[in-house]
């Protein structure tokens, strides 16, 4: 029997792997130049690149890009550090535990997006609806993760830490909470995915700024190749956002086998 | 008597309650002295105690009934004068050798020159010296092992609790650790409680061996153990053998109870 060599992620390996990209991004292109559909309904994607360069060098994109990445990191930060601390603090005390298990387990399921007209009437139109939306919406799944994680945490490296001196908080912060770690960050890759959702949503609802706000806006206007070239930067960083996360995560868990 | 008893077990009981299903009595009125600097086997048929009585003496269950001492003072829960060395290791997962050895020493106020270098001496000493910067995940069973009682020297317990250390070693690695372990007892003379269902190995560590009883653990008999531990053939004197037949039909006793009490 013979094993396939690992494959390598040399320059044509990488164009193997995307090719479907550029079968779809030339079908576009060819869809639209061909009047097979509307170029109302799709633009060609010529013309999307161009109205991209265009909107970069407004500084349209950038700024409402920045805000919405403010909006977005702000958001998860809270709801990582809240949610982990949340997790582990539910994994290690019976009354915290019986205290909020069921509301966790109540909000978990609720689709966050009806949460947006309450965060709005809050918060307002501006940042502090929004960071508050992506904070309790993607705070559950970390918090579910850390809890997991965490009960897992192995009787004999408790009390290896314990007989080695560490007292009780010690041993939480050396012990339980790296234990929690890879579950965590699970959930964590969840809440990032979620956050670009709740971000896009509420920013197309309800905001003066923002890729959804600039989405919107381009539609409701009729430019159509701009629309198109802010859903698609939303689609890049999306993507680019996860394999970075990734890439972290594998070095943050690198001890593991 | 010339040395005191270091550790003080007094008519210990204890009830271990699983998840499901109902409380078995695991331990009856257990009362055991260790004296300073001896290496003691706690040897018994599996299920009969002998580990949930070397934790209560760490201190990592509470003491329901009895009254157990270390040097005097009562056990009310872990210290670092008692070092646990567990079957499964325990090492820090996420930790790398040298990590997992300075762990210890760093909740001592040692400074840092000095850590570093009591925990490169015993990791030298177990002889992993080039495997600082591995994590657990890459090592061997036996090399987790070592540096499991690396990480536990290095912190210079007063006592070592052993629960069953080799029981998940291959033969060779466990005869070799074995004599290694007896190596570092001899120049570091801590006192030891070596758990063990392992009469061979009972037999060859340790200068005492109390036989448990199968559940609820009690002790059946103290045989004296003592052998010219230096002699490499020390396994095929006759008075070796003999030793181990005798603890063997103590033990076996037991190990059929044991059997028999298993629920179908």
């Amino acid at each position: 029997m013979t094993v396939a060599p690992a494959p390598k992620a040399s320059v044509p390996h990488v164009l193997v792997r995307y090719s479907p990209l550029l079968i779809l991004a030339l079908s576009w292109e060819a869809a639209s130049r061909l009047h097979l559909v509307s170029s109302l309904a799709l633009p060609p994607l010529s013309d999307v690149a161009q109205a991209w360069l265009e909107l970069v060098q407004s500084g349209e994109l950038v700024a409402n890009g920045l805000s919405s990445l403010y909006r977005a990191g702000a958001g998860l930060a809270l709801a990582i550090v809240v949610g982990g601390a949340l997790g582990i603090f539910m994994a290690i005390s019976r009354p915290v535990n019986v205290m909020l298990g069921p509301l966790v387990e109540l909000f978990y399921p609720m689709p966050k997006s009806a949460l947006i007209p309450v965060t709005v009437l809050w918060l307002g139109f501006g940042d502090g609806s929004k960071i508050l939306l992506i904070f309790l919406g993607c705070m559950l799944p970390v918090t579910i993760g850390a809890y997991n994680g965490a009960r897992g945490s192995d009787q004999h490296l408790i009390w290896s830490a314990r007989s080695m001196g560490a007292a009780r908080l010690r041993m939480i912060w050396d012990v339980v909470v790296p234990s929690a770690l890879p579950e965590l960050l699970n959930g964590v890759r969840t809440a990032l995915a979620l956050s670009f959702i709740l971000l896009v949503s509420s920013e197309l609802i309800v905001a003066r700024q923002g890729f959804g706000y600039l989405i919107g806006y381009l539609g409701a206007n009729g430019s159509y190749e701009a629309m198109f070239a802010v859903v698609l930067t939303v689609a890049f960083i999306g993507f680019l956002a996860d394999r970075v996360y990734q890439a972290v995560v594998e070095r943050v868990l690198r001890w593991r086998e | 008597m010339s040395h005191p008893a270091q550790i003080m077990i007094e008519d210990v009981s204890h009830h271990y309650r699983p998840a499901v299903g109902r409380e078995v009595l695991a331990l009856e009125n257990v009362s055991l002295q260790v004296r300073e600097r001896e290496f003691l086997a706690l040897l018994g048929p599996s299920g009969c105690g002998k580990s949930t009585l070397l934790y209560l003496i760490g201190g990592f269950l509470p003491i329901e009934t009895g009254k157990i001492s270390v040097d005097g003072q009562a056990v009310t829960g872990p210290g670092a004068d008692r070092g646990i060395v567990f079957q499964n290791f325990a090492l820090f997962p996420w930790k790398t050798v040298r990590k997992n050895v300075l762990y210890g020493l760093e909740r001592q106020a040692l400074p840092r020159p000095e850590r570093e270098k009591r925990a490169q001496a015993f990791i030298d000493l177990v002889g992993l010296t080039g495997f600082e910067e591995s994590y657990p995940s890459q090592l061997s069973g036996g090399m987790k092992q070592r540096v499991a009682i690396a990480r536990t020297l290095a912190f210079d317990p007063r006592m070592l609790l052993m629960d069953e250390p080799f029981g998940a070693l291959d033969a060779q690695t466990r005869s070799l650790m074995q004599s290694e372990l007896l190596a570092i007892w001899e120049q570091t003379r801590k006192t030891v409680i070596f758990v063990t269902h392992d009469v061979h190995e009972a037999v060859y560590l340790a200068e005492r061996v109390a036989v448990m009883t199968a559940r609820p653990g009690r002790i059946k008999t103290i045989v004296d153990t003592r052998f010219n531990k230096d002699d490499p053939e020390v396994h095929r004197t006759k008075e070796f053998v003999d030793k181990v037949d005798e603890v063997w039909s103590l033990v076996r006793d037991e190990a059929l109870k044991a059997l028999e009490k298993r629920p179908p």
